[in-house]
């Protein structure tokens, strides 16, 4: 019965979240997009930097290859905007895949700065090829697509992004990541093929960062590759991941929505200061929540429980 | 239980790191139900042979096969498929998880696997076996370092591996604690359990071991029961320096 109930709730929740475009539109809307944008972005992030505590700074790099597959595509190549939605995920998992093969046998910061470096190259690389082969005229994303279809996509990723998380908590494979986040001498030597495990996953997600920045392409209209592989969205990421806590699926939610919120006042307000702003987040949340808001609250709840 | 059929085999096995021979042409033959006993003074070589087995290293030349397969060049997943499990020298339990996730972290990928309930029952059944039954809601964190090692054996067993490699499982037990641990082993023995046993403490030896084989700078230099290789002179003379 219990269990029927919260599914009942969590069915509710989703149709109230989803009939939101009905209710608000304009500045609202758009807050509404990115939050949902940034969840789908910061939960898959989790999924495979959570337990594994590997922190990938690559997020903008796939983020940056839906969008810019999305806009060369329509603008170069005259493909539907859905063929590349569909295309862009794949391109962006292989490419993950082997990045993955490359650089996950490196440990704790060399990782973090592999896959930093990695977004930037990506990013520089594609720009170059723009330049100098493809595009003297730029890359629009002209669809019919509003505001309210992109909030309905991006909530439609964000609920997969959920399923695949809550199914992978109850697999094997999920088990195998939490295994390897302790201890990967010990989840070799209990039969883990460790290699694969994070490969799998690291692809996985690639696949939902480049849909969110597929789907995210229209909002631009014009997009330039300088912009779209932003490095920028791979620090948001992290940051609102371990704001929110990443021991939970619902933890980046947690952290989403008040810090999506903080940025849209600085960035209106305080346009110069949204670098310091990023970086003294960082280091706050590292040293005051280092298990994000849901590990406060657990730790909240055991103190009060006698 | 009376030995079988040879289970493992060691060929001619060689471990160089750089100028230094950590193995050295070294040959042993391990028989089902058999514990065998790899001994020797500090930095012999008992723990580079056993991560060699386990495949947490690759040699540099010779081989290792159980049950006909291959493992010279076998990554330790594999390893630990194919029927070979093992503790750690320094014992390696998982912080974050619980101890029956613990145990049930060596029955999931392992061997024989088991996954869900059975797994649960299975491990639950192990955390019994080596003496963890009232722990089981501890957190593991809270356990004294026997029974962290009695963990860290149930993550083991809990794959039913072909063979398993023990690396000083006794080592830093205080008097009272180390009859525990030799019993315990003891009884893996008469479960019939194949057991290769690195170890320092000599009563240990004498008590548990089928056979042995004692190691000197990386080379074998005396294989036979335990009576037969600690009356040896080579090896009286490598524990205690020539006379």
């Amino acid at each position: 019965m219990p269990d029927i109930l919260r599914g009942g709730a969590i069915l509710l929740a989703v149709l109230a979240v989803a009939a939101l475009p009905l209710l608000a539109d304009g500045y609202w809307l758009s807050i509404a997009v990115t939050i949902m944008m940034y969840t789908a972005l910061s939960t898959s992030w989790a999924l495979f930097s959570g337990p594994t505590h590997y922190i990938a700074l690559s997020t903008g790099a796939f983020y940056g290859i839906g969008g810019y597959l999305v806009a060369t595509g329509m603008s170069d190549f005259g493909t539907s905007f859905w063929t590349m939605m569909a295309i862009a995920p794949f391109v962006a998992a292989l490419l993950a895949g082997a990045i993955g093969i490359a650089t996950l046998r490196l440990s704790g910061v060399y990782f973090v700065i592999f896959t930093l470096g990695l977004a930037e190259m990506i990013r520089n690389l594609v720009s170059w090829v723009q330049n100098n082969f493809l595009g003297s005229k730029g890359l629009y994303v002209l669809t019919e697509l509003e505001e309210r279809h992109i909030y309905w996509m991006l909530l439609a990723v964000t609920l997969a992004v959920f399923l695949f998380g809550w199914r992978l908590g109850r697999s094997r494979m999920g088990f195998a990541l939490r295994i390897l986040g302790n201890d990967e001498e010990v989840a070799r030597h209990v039969g883990i093929d460790t290699a694969r495990t994070k490969v799998l996953l690291f692809m996985t997600t690639g696949f939902f960062a480049a849909l969110v920045g597929a789907i995210v392409a229209p909002r631009y209209y014009y997009i330039e590759p300088n912009v779209v592989f932003s490095p920028e969205l791979s620090f948001l990421v992290v940051i609102m991941a371990l704001l929110g806590g990443t021991r939970r699926l619902y933890g980046p939610l947690l952290g989403v929505i008040p810090f999506t919120l903080l940025w849209e006042v600085v960035s209106a307000s305080f346009p110069s200061a949204t670098t310091m702003v990023l970086g003294l987040a960082f280091l706050l949340i590292v040293y005051l929540i280092p298990d994000g808001v849901t590990g406060l609250i657990g730790k909240l709840r055991k103190r009060s429980v006698p | 239980m009376i030995p079988g059929e040879t289970i493992l085999e060691v060929r001619g096995l060689t471990k160089r790191f750089g100028g230094l021979i950590a193995v050295n042409d070294l040959s042993f033959d391990v028989r089902e139900h058999e514990v065998m006993g790899v001994i020797g003074p500090n930095g012999s070589g008992k723990s580079t042979t056993i991560n060699l087995i386990s495949g947490a290293l690759r040699a540099t030349s010779g081989s290792v096969s159980l049950e006909g397969h291959d493992l010279t060049a076998v990554r330790p997943h594999e390893t630990a498929r194919l029927g070979i499990s093992r503790t750690f020298q320094l014992v390696r339990i998982l912080p974050a998880l619980s101890v029956l996730e613990n145990a049930v972290a060596g029955a999931v990928f392992g061997h024989k696997r088991r996954w869900g309930r059975k797994a649960d029952v299975f491990a639950t059944d192990l955390l019994e076996r080596v003496g963890l039954a009232d722990k089981v809601a501890v957190p593991v964190s809270a356990l004294t370092y026997i029974d962290q090692k009695r963990l860290e054996l149930a993550r083991a067993l809990a794959g039913e591996p072909e063979v398993l490699l023990l690396d000083e499982w006794l080592a830093g037990l205080n008097p009272s604690e180390l009859q525990v641990g030799i019993d315990l082993i003891s009884s893996l023995r008469a479960e019939g359990r194949t057991v290769i046993l690195v170890e320092h403490v000599m009563d240990a030896i004498r008590s548990l071991c089928d056979r042995c084989v004692v190691m000197n700078s990386g080379k074998k230099i005396a294989e036979g029961t335990p009576a037969e290789v600690l009356s040896d002179p080579h090896v009286i003379e490598a524990y205690l320096g020539d006379a």
